[in-house]
């Protein structure tokens, strides 16, 4: 075996090893769901058993699933939608007109990310109950909007500035006024960036728990609280939750599975040229 | 029809001046080549005028009409970009159709017009392949077609051939020329290339950080060069300069001291006097070797091109570049003798401007289009 084999078939297993430790919760997880509540807390785990849908008949019969994977539906995609909106036009005017603060705008909006949320959790939810916006889908949509728009901003700015703007120019001398230089140029040269950049938000939302905990109890609830809802104070009941958290990470999980593709690509945009 | 004027423009660029008042005028159907060396402005002046890059001062008018506060669409330009800047998720029909599609123009009209720009280019054939598909050639006549398309009063070209190889250049110089017969229309072209700019120019303008040095038609640039930067700019390989002592100056003509003997240059002497320093300039090409010549020189290194070659000479401090013919048996190290014509010598003053000389070369004036074969003489 020549020296670029082996360095290939080293990198392979390393990516494997690192896949594997990566998903090995969530198939303990998978697993433990389909297992009855000894056998879930049983030492040492048992990895041949019999598998029973017990866990899932109860989680079902205590609350609405449909229910709460709706509102995660709305609020995550809303708020995605809500964000690109807002998006396109900042990171536009960042690429394309950029001032002398463009940069530090950019910075000072990613650094908001890192203030922990719980620091203004208690001025957004005296704005939300004074508004009534409290449990309230279009409520959450907001907040999931705000919290995901730097990383918006940021992604499209960056797809947005490797578009040539010559091709712009051109369509400005072509007689394209901004808003059909973005909708017949800009918008369709960088498709696969923005579509990975809103499945990376809608995945962010769906993930979120702090805000949706905080300020939903029951109309709004997304699948964030359908899980914290088995976490009850008579103690953990591992299979039920397993099995409430396979019921709610399914969809994203298929969604994330179907669009892997474009996912990378919008990733990797850019950086191989 | 298009006349364009600059009146004394200026481009600030948060307080570095890049234009520094420009004034030019191009006639109808001219072709005009802004050269220069690279940052000298000649790109930011053609923005200007297309409308990408607003005007700090000064007027820019198309057939006497201000144009500062019109859009880029709206001014009847059409530009050709150094990078194609073609549409890359369009088809070779919906990039040259683009702006006829942003006017609404119904579809039918707007594909013959496609189409015929497209046969003037020959791109029929290409009318549905996307521009990745394109070789550099094609993606460049689909660019100019582009603008073609838009029939617009004056074409610009910024580079436009400057990512093409040496032999598709050639080619694409000889399409550009003739196409510029066909459409008859204004054109202004930027090149940082003088030779681009020699054989397509009626009118060439050459720019140095923001200032005009000179306007004048190929011929008159190459014999009458204003001062030495032209004259080193325009031609190739470069003219040589050489510091000489005044002998003896008058309004007839000035002599100069030279290695081998004294020589008199045909310029314009009044205000030099005996003993000033001048600077001679003689292009490479009206150095001749000869063996009773008055100038001597080592050579160091020996271009041969085959029809011409040219001879990189020492001597003392000064060095020479001597175009030779195609079949001179010298070697490296040679010792040559030559000499040149005084008639075609140049003579700069100490801040760089140039003596005028006292006859008018016969051939500044003449137009360029009698250079070529008229593809319809006197149908317009």
């Amino acid at each position: 075996m020549n020296p670029t084999m082996t360095k290939k078939l080293l990198l392979t297993l390393l990516a494997w090893g690192i896949a594997l430790i990566v998903f090995f919760p969530i198939f303990w997880m998978i697993l433990t769901g389909f297992k009855t509540e000894g056998e879930a807390v049983a030492t040492p785990p048992s990895l041949f058993f019999e598998p029973t849908l017990a866990g899932y008949h109860t989680v079902m019969a205590r609350a609405d699933y449909l229910k709460f994977a709706l509102n995660s539906i709305v609020i995550s995609f809303g708020s995605t939608l809500l964000a690109l909106i807002v998006a396109i036009p900042a990171a536009y005017s960042m690429a394309f007109l950029p001032t002398k603060r463009t940069q530090g705008t950019l910075l000072w909006m990613l650094s908001t990310k890192m203030l922990p949320p719980v620091g203004v959790l208690m001025p957004v939810y005296l704005l939300f109950r004074d508004m009534g916006l409290l449990d309230s889908q279009l409520g959450l949509t907001i907040v999931y909007m705000l919290m995901n728009l730097p990383i918006v901003v940021w992604m499209l700015y960056t797809f947005f500035k490797d578009i040539p703007k010559d091709i712009l120019e051109a369509g400005r001398m072509d007689g394209a006024g901004t808003v059909q230089e973005v909708l017949y140029l800009l918008l369709p040269l960088t498709l696969p960036g923005i579509a990975s950049t809103g499945l990376l938000s809608v995945i962010l939302s769906w993930n979120e728990a702090f805000w949706s905990l905080n300020l939903t109890t029951s109309d709004a609830a997304p699948l964030t609280a359908f899980i914290a809802s088995f976490s009850s104070p008579e103690g953990l009941f591992w299979a039920k939750l397993s099995a409430a958290s396979t019921l709610a990470i399914a969809p994203i999980l298929i969604f994330g599975w179907m669009t892997q593709k474009q996912m990378v690509r919008g990733l990797t945009f850019g950086a191989v040229k | 029809m298009a006349t364009l004027q600059l009146n004394n423009i200026v481009k600030d660029f948060g307080g570095t001046q890049v234009i520094k008042g420009v004034d030019l005028e191009v006639k109808d159907r001219e072709f005009v080549v802004f050269v220069g060396p690279s940052g000298c402005g000649k790109s930011t002046l053609m923005r200007m005028i297309a409308g990408l890059e607003s005007t700090t001062s000064g007027e820019i008018a198309i057939d006497g009409e201000r144009i500062n506060e019109v859009g880029p669409a709206d001014r009847g330009l059409a530009m050709v970009f150094q990078s194609y800047a073609l549409y890359p998720h369009m088809s070779v029909e919906d990039n040259m159709g683009f702006s006829l599609r942003l006017a609404k123009v119904p579809k039918a009209e707007r594909r013959e017009k496609v189409l015929s720009a497209a046969r003037i280019l020959q791109l029929e054939p290409l009318l549905d392949r996307k521009p990745r598909a394109l070789s550099g050639g094609q993606r460049q006549r689909v660019a100019i077609g582009r603008a073609i398309v838009r029939n617009p009063s004056i074409f610009l070209f910024d580079e436009p051939l400057s990512n093409l190889d040496a032999a598709l250049r050639v080619q694409m110089r000889i399409e550009l020329a003739r196409l510029h017969e066909e459409l008859d229309a204004t054109m202004i072209y930027v090149t940082h290339d003088q030779i681009e700019a020699m054989t397509m120019a009626d009118k060439i303008v050459v720019l140095q950080d923001g200032l005009v040095e000179q306007i004048g038609s190929p011929m008159a640039l190459y014999h009458h060069p204003c001062n030495r930067f032209v004259a080193g700019f325009i031609g190739s390989p470069k003219m040589n300069f050489l510091d000489v002592e005044v002998r003896e100056a008058s309004s007839e003509g000035i002599n100069v001291a030279l290695p081998g003997g004294d020589c008199r240059v045909p310029v314009d002497g009044r205000g030099v006097s005996a003993g000033d320093t001048l600077t001679l300039g003689i292009r490479p090409e009206h150095l001749k070797l000869d063996d009773e010549g008055p100038l001597t020189g080592k050579i160091v290194v020996i271009e041969r091109l085959g029809g011409v070659t040219s001879l990189y000479l020492e001597h003392g401090d000064s060095e020479w570049i001597l175009v030779a013919d195609g079949d001179v048996a010298h070697r490296v190290h040679d010792q040559v003798r030559f000499s040149f014509d005084p008639t075609c010598g140049h003579l700069f003053k100490g801040d760089g401007e140039a003596l005028d000389h006292l006859h008018r070369h016969p051939l500044v004036d003449i137009d360029r289009k009698q250079n070529r074969v008229s593809s319809a003489p006197g149908d317009q």
